[in-house]
């Protein structure tokens, strides 16, 4: 059995702080969701995946994770991405508190 | 209390100087993610879903002040100045930085405290009653117990790769406040001719797989007790099951091989081992014993508890409900309630801290509970003293009266922080305790559990009400279970029916509410004992039909 790709984003934690990262168009990472490249081809999102799964020296646990494009740049299509890219909903904590949401 | 021995010190300097070092490599690329995550497991740091999780031990739940002051520095150093307290009597600091760990491990270390086995497939922080050695109706102060199988369980070499976790709960208390039928093993101190000894829980947990503990040995005498547990981890190292995590854990074992087969097994393995130890359990528990006699009570009167009791509703209200009864005359065991209507259940600043911490030292023997109900007990508090310590606690926002009522909630961290979550707890939690907060003297005595995965960290199955959170089709719903018991009489709630969404779970436990409220026989008659009586069909009925729940469809 095949399951539909949907569009999605590569993110991770980063090694250091254990924050939440994402892979942006130029190769780099990002502490902003829309920062972050949306992938609509599912090889260019696996190979992207496997590019970001090597640099081990400064990440952890990259993933697919569903987005779709809003007007500011891709945005998180599952509530769990949503909290990752915001911070949890007790506390101001997190990239909410940074102005990165 | 217990106080750390040189060999402790010694092992914690070697073990925290090794754990700087892989967190070195890891950083250097010496190590990958792969090689590195067991190791910070074996260490008690996570990764969760925004920050690393720093998870530390505290065994059986007992804290010093000076303990309690350096968990309010590190939370203030390295945190962001609070921790949060959970179900297994641990402390959790959410937003640590990698590099920070070895620094906070060594602080932990200062005050004889680690993150050790809070994680991995070994004998996790060995819970406790938390009213053990203060509680009226307690036989014996259960810790030195405990204390031993802490330290004969720390770096047990051949225990360290059990097939899954492994979780034991004592009591020494025929009111079992520590769930103990709900562990691997579950310890209840009895006495038999006089002698003490213990009843003896295999096999109960939560989790995806809920099973009530069954009776291995009804009395194991106190000096058989280590060789006993340690039998009975040998025959699950051997014979629990490694092909599939989730079907890993002793209940599984038990449910195959049957209660009598385990039972066989384990006293065969017990008859080789109980030798072997040629006394030397014995000997460190009578010195524990040493180190857990009771402290120096005073001996004062308690006139100026009495009258403030007479004259102070608010201190009234208090002692009525954060108050029990301690065997020593004049003295009281308090329950500092976590759980402020509104607030995120388990949590305290590092300033509350440091007033608990104070008050333990001023007024309570310097001693310190965490309850795996997420609360702070001082054990030892001398009557004529409550009114001050209620003063206190009330100026740093400590003096909620809820212990055992409706808004004192268990809840996981959930998805706000946790990575296996599938849907919220907190927040569940916070508007649950907002809504009931006027009428929850009325409506008595009440255990809402809420858990935000499968993994029942928040113990809903045993809640009298409990709410497990799930994602149903990308969308956060919530089901309810009924009639749960934690106690001596512990039973797993029952499925009420179809979840709720998020914006209807609330509203639903208030429906709960209110078809107890109109279903009672006068307000002695506790929610469960209403459940009891009438079963679960007019609570089914508040829930979906009578108010028209579209869900119910």
């Amino acid at each position: 059995m095949t399951t539909r790709f949907t569009p999605s984003v590569v993110t991770a934690n980063d090694l250091f702080e254990g924050d939440v990262i994402y892979l942006t168009d130029a190769g780099t990472w990002s502490r902003l969701h829309a920062e972050a490249a949306l992938f609509t081809d599912p090889q260019a999102a696996d190979a992207a995946l496997e590019q970001a799964s090597a640099q081990s020296d400064r990440l952890v646990g990259a993933y697919l994770a569903p987005a779709r494009m809003g007007p500011n740049g891709p945005e998180p299509a599952h509530f769990r991405e949503a909290f990752r890219a915001r911070g949890p909903s007790n506390y101001a904590h997190g990239k909410q508190a940074e102005g990165l949401c | 209390m217990y106080a750390y021995s040189d060999f402790d010190h010694a092992f914690l300097k070697t073990r925290n100087a090794q754990f700087r070092a892989q967190i070195a490599r890891r950083i250097a690329g010496h190590l990958t993610e792969d090689e590195f995550k067991p190791l910070r497991l074996m260490n008690g740091l996570y990764l969760q879903l925004h920050a690393y999780m720093l998870r530390v031990a505290i065994p059986y739940g007992t804290l010093n002040s000076r303990q309690m002051h350096q968990l309010a520095m590190i939370a203030e150093r390295w945190d962001k100045g609070y921790g949060h307290f959970t179900t297994r009597q641990n402390i959790q600091f959410n937003w640590p930085r990698l590099n920070d760990v070895p620094d906070m491990l060594d602080a932990l270390a200062e005050v004889g405290m680690h993150a050790i086995q809070t994680s991995g497939n070994c004998v996790r922080n060995v819970t406790a009653d938390h009213f053990a050695g203060a509680a009226a109706d307690e036989i014996a102060d259960p810790r030195p117990v405990a204390e031993l199988l802490r330290q004969w369980s720390t770096d047990h070499p051949e225990f360290q790769f059990l097939p899954r976790k492994f979780k034991i709960a004592i009591t020494g208390s025929p009111n079992d406040r520590a769930v103990t039928r709900a562990h691997d093993i579950g310890l209840r101190m009895v006495l038999r001719d006089g002698a003490r000894g213990f009843e003896v829980i295999v096999g109960g947990g939560l989790g995806r797989t809920p099973v009530i503990g069954k009776v291995l040995a009804e009395f194991i005498p106190e000096a058989d007790l280590l060789p006993y547990i340690e039998a009975i981890l040998s025959v699950y190292n051997s014979f629990g099951r490694r092909d599939n995590k989730y079907k890993a854990r002793i209940k599984i074992m038990v449910n195959e091989l049957g209660i009598e087969e385990v039972r066989a097994r384990v006293a065969a393995r017990f008859a080789l081992l109980r030798d072997e130890w040629q006394g030397a359990d014995g000997a460190i528990l009578n010195d524990l014993r040493r180190a857990f006699a009771p402290p120096a009570f005073r001996v004062a009167p308690t006139d100026a508890f009495d009258a403030a009791y007479a004259s102070d509703p608010v201190f009234r209200a208090f002692v009525d409900t954060n108050i029990t009864a301690h065997w020593q005359d004049g003295y009281a065991i308090v329950s500092i309630s976590l759980k402020a209507h509104g607030a995120t259940p388990g949590d305290a600043t590092a300033d509350q801290m440091r007033v608990m911490a104070d008050l333990a030292a001023r007024y309570g023997h310097d001693e310190l509970r965490i309850s795996h109900e997420q609360n702070v007990i001082l054990p030892h508090v001398h009557k004529s003293d409550l009114p001050a310590v209620h003063a206190a606690l009330r100026a740093a926002g400590l003096a909620t009266a809820n212990i055992g009522l409706a808004s004192d909630i268990i809840a996981c961290p959930g998805m706000d922080y946790c990575a296996l979550a599938t849907a919220r707890s907190i927040p569940v939690a916070q508007e649950i305790a907002r809504v009931v907060e006027a009428r929850e003297h009325d409506i008595g005595g009440l255990k809402i559990k809420i858990s935000g995965c499968i993994n029942a960290c928040g113990h809903h199955h045993v809640g009298h009400i409990g709410i497990l959170g799930l994602d149903r089709a990308g969308v956060e719903n919530y089901q309810i279970t009924l009639g749960g018991d934690a106690t001596e009489t512990a039973a797993l709630g029952e499925r009420a029916g179809p979840g709720f969404a998020y914006d209807q779970i609330v509203p639903a436990i208030e429906r709960l509410i209110d078809a107890y409220l109109d279903l009672r026989e006068g307000d002695d008659e506790t929610f469960i004992d209403t459940f009891r009586r009438l079963g679960a069909q007019p609570f089914k009925d508040a829930l979906y039909l009578t108010q028209g729940h579209a869900d119910a469809a």
